[in-house]
């Protein structure tokens, strides 16, 4: 592999890692902060990617990232609604979001599975021709990306040192005393999701507007590959500061597209990319759990030994 | 203050489990009484507690707090002007989240969208340093790594905080070991003075249910059986309350966990 050959790699992993980092932000909230595996992030995804391909198709780039965003909300509004005014279990209201929201993209897309926009004006083109002359011509998408992802971490550490913030990560952290206290957790749940949904949405937005092209699996699996970021970024990063941690599951996105990339390069088939992922997924939450085990198991045999 | 008039509750109505767990009962409190309250387990102590504090909502009667009627009022409402301690201290603060960002999530002032000032970050410190314990030093430190006794000990920082019109204990130094319980009784008697609070208390320690507060109350199956304040209070002993339960109630204080000393 020439050096420039491993730039190349290193950047498209950058580029990429950083578009998905928003979706992993995105479980940095509802998953660390909320305590609730939102799996509706598929579907919100997709919709985020929909949604921004048909604003920005019809001729309006910027439009199409608070649109996005928009639609997130409204999926997480959605998702939130389920699981805290009618019972349904957090988990399985994901789900049936998740469900629901297929038939709704493909709505989206006026009833195709497929959006091309290679003649499209994206906020990426816009940056391209805005750099044309400058030094950084040939890094357009990363700056982009960096700008969106820069601004949420932004958002996230101030938004989370507020009350509001506190007291949604108190509504994950202690639900006993949230329930006596006078946070109302229906309340900070629906707030944290609607956050939470718009950045995957507008993480969406992006990923179709820098591949110029949507389809309707574009989010599929992508729960999987933000949990294995999120984690990954957790081990660099774990304790610290809110922007500290914010940074780290950046990094962990990175790391894992960087990772999957130079699998790529040694021939690992694309479509391994959600295998992987599952199992780093595995490997992450079990681990810990294992570890803890181990003194036992090896009790156990030795006691089985002396049995003997 | 407090007017509770004719409540009653009954769990899982119209099977094998029913259960009254408070019948028809009627209580009134004055600004700033401190009351104690023992009864036997099962008497509907901690019950009374979760119909006061919205836990649930009564089959029948209403609540009043402060003239205003919250008898419907969600537990997150109410949870506003009623502080509230349990007996186990886990129960009370996040773990995850520092001294000072639990601190500011009791303190319940400013906007949603308003940042911890400075000005409240001293007065947290300064609050804090009230107990002693060494916890103003260790504001940016999670509280999961505080023991039991400073846990409690800062919820009940945290419960107060918002100056609230009623403080409900339950039980709250049950879970601490002797020393440290006595420390947390120490502060609970000194903030309920200073504040001024209107307070009421479970307890298993007869002795220190007669020696703290102005009023005293025994609970029997759901309904209060004696009510002792003012001069009928004073010089009472523990075995005056046992005699007087016995005559109330026609058998002995059955309770592995009273403490009769």
């Amino acid at each position: 592999m020439t050096f420039s050959a491993a730039l190349g790699l290193g950047q498209t992993a950058l580029e990429l890692g950083l578009i998905n980092s928003l979706t992993v932000l995105a479980l940095f909230l509802s998953y660390s902060m909320l305590n609730v595996c939102d799996l509706s992030t598929d579907g919100c995804f997709t919709l985020g990617a929909c949604v921004g391909a048909v604003v920005a198709i019809s001729g309006h780039p910027w439009l199409a990232l608070p649109a996005a965003m928009a639609a997130g909300i409204a999926s997480g509004f959605v998702t939130a609604v389920l699981q805290t005014r009618m019972g349904i279990e957090s988990l399985l209201a994901g789900i049936i979001v998740n469900t629901g929201l297929y038939s709704i993209n493909i709505a989206v897309m006026g009833n195709s599975s497929l959006l091309n926009m290679n003649k499209t004006v994206t906020v990426f083109t816009k940056a391209k021709d805005l750099l044309k002359d400058s030094f950084l011509a040939g890094q357009y998408k990363l700056l982009v990306a960096l700008i969106a992802v820069a601004l949420t971490i932004l958002f996230l550490s101030l938004f989370l040192r507020t009350r509001l913030g506190l007291a949604i990560r108190a509504t994950g952290n202690n639900p006993d005393m949230v329930r006596s206290s006078s946070i109302n957790p229906a309340f900070t749940t629906t707030v944290g999701l609607c956050i939470a949904n718009a950045f995957t949405a507008l993480s969406g937005c992006l990923l179709a507007q820098s591949q110029k092209s949507v389809n309707i699996d574009i989010g599929s699996g992508m729960v999987t590959v933000a949990l294995a970021s999120l984690l990954i970024g957790g081990t660099f990063m774990g304790k610290g500061s809110i922007t500290k941690r914010a940074i780290g599951v950046v990094l962990g996105s990175f790391i894992f597209r960087l990772v999957y990339a130079i699998a790529l390069r040694f021939h690992m088939p694309a479509s391994m990319l959600k295998l992987v992922s599952a199992l780093i997924v595995i490997a992450a939450i079990s681990g810990p759990y294992l570890k803890k085990q181990a003194p036992l198991i090896r009790q156990r045999l030795k006691h089985m030994d002396r049995g003997e | 203050m407090l007017r509770i008039e004719h409540i009653s509750k009954t769990f899982n109505p119209g099977t094998v489990n029913e259960k009254t767990a408070i019948r028809d009962l009627s209580l009134h409190l004055k600004r700033g009484d401190f009351v104690t309250i023992i009864g036997a387990n099962g008497a509907g102590k901690s019950t009374l507690f979760n119909a006061i504090a919205g836990s649930f909502f009564c089959d029948s009667g209403s609540i009043f707090l402060d003239g205003k009627d919250i008898t419907f009022q969600p537990e997150y409402r109410r949870a506003k002007v009623i502080g509230r301690l349990f007996q186990d201290p886990m129960l009370g603060s996040a773990p995850g989240m520092t001294i000072e960002e639990n601190l500011a999530l009791a303190a319940g002032r400013g906007g949603w969208l308003s940042h911890v000032t400075r000005e409240e970050k001293t007065a947290f410190r300064d609050r804090l340093a009230l107990l002693n314990m060494g916890l103003e030093d260790r504001m940016k430190q999670p509280v999961g790594l505080l023991s039991g006794g400073q846990r409690q000990a800062l919820t009940l920082m945290m419960a107060t905080m918002a100056d609230p019109k009623l403080l409900l204990l339950d039980e709250h130094t049950a879970a601490l070991d002797p020393g440290t319980a006595e420390k947390v009784i120490e502060l609970t008697k000194r903030i309920v003075e200073e504040d001024r609070l209107t307070c009421l208390m479970i307890t298993h320690n007869m002795q220190s249910a007669l020696d703290l507060g102005n009023r005293t109350l025994m609970m029997d199956a759901g309904n209060i059986i004696l009510d002792i304040q003012g001069r009928e209070r004073d010089g009472l002993t523990v075995d005056d309350l046992l005699q007087r339960f016995r005559a109330g109630v026609g058998k002995a204080m059955d309770n592995d966990r009273m403490l009769l000393s």
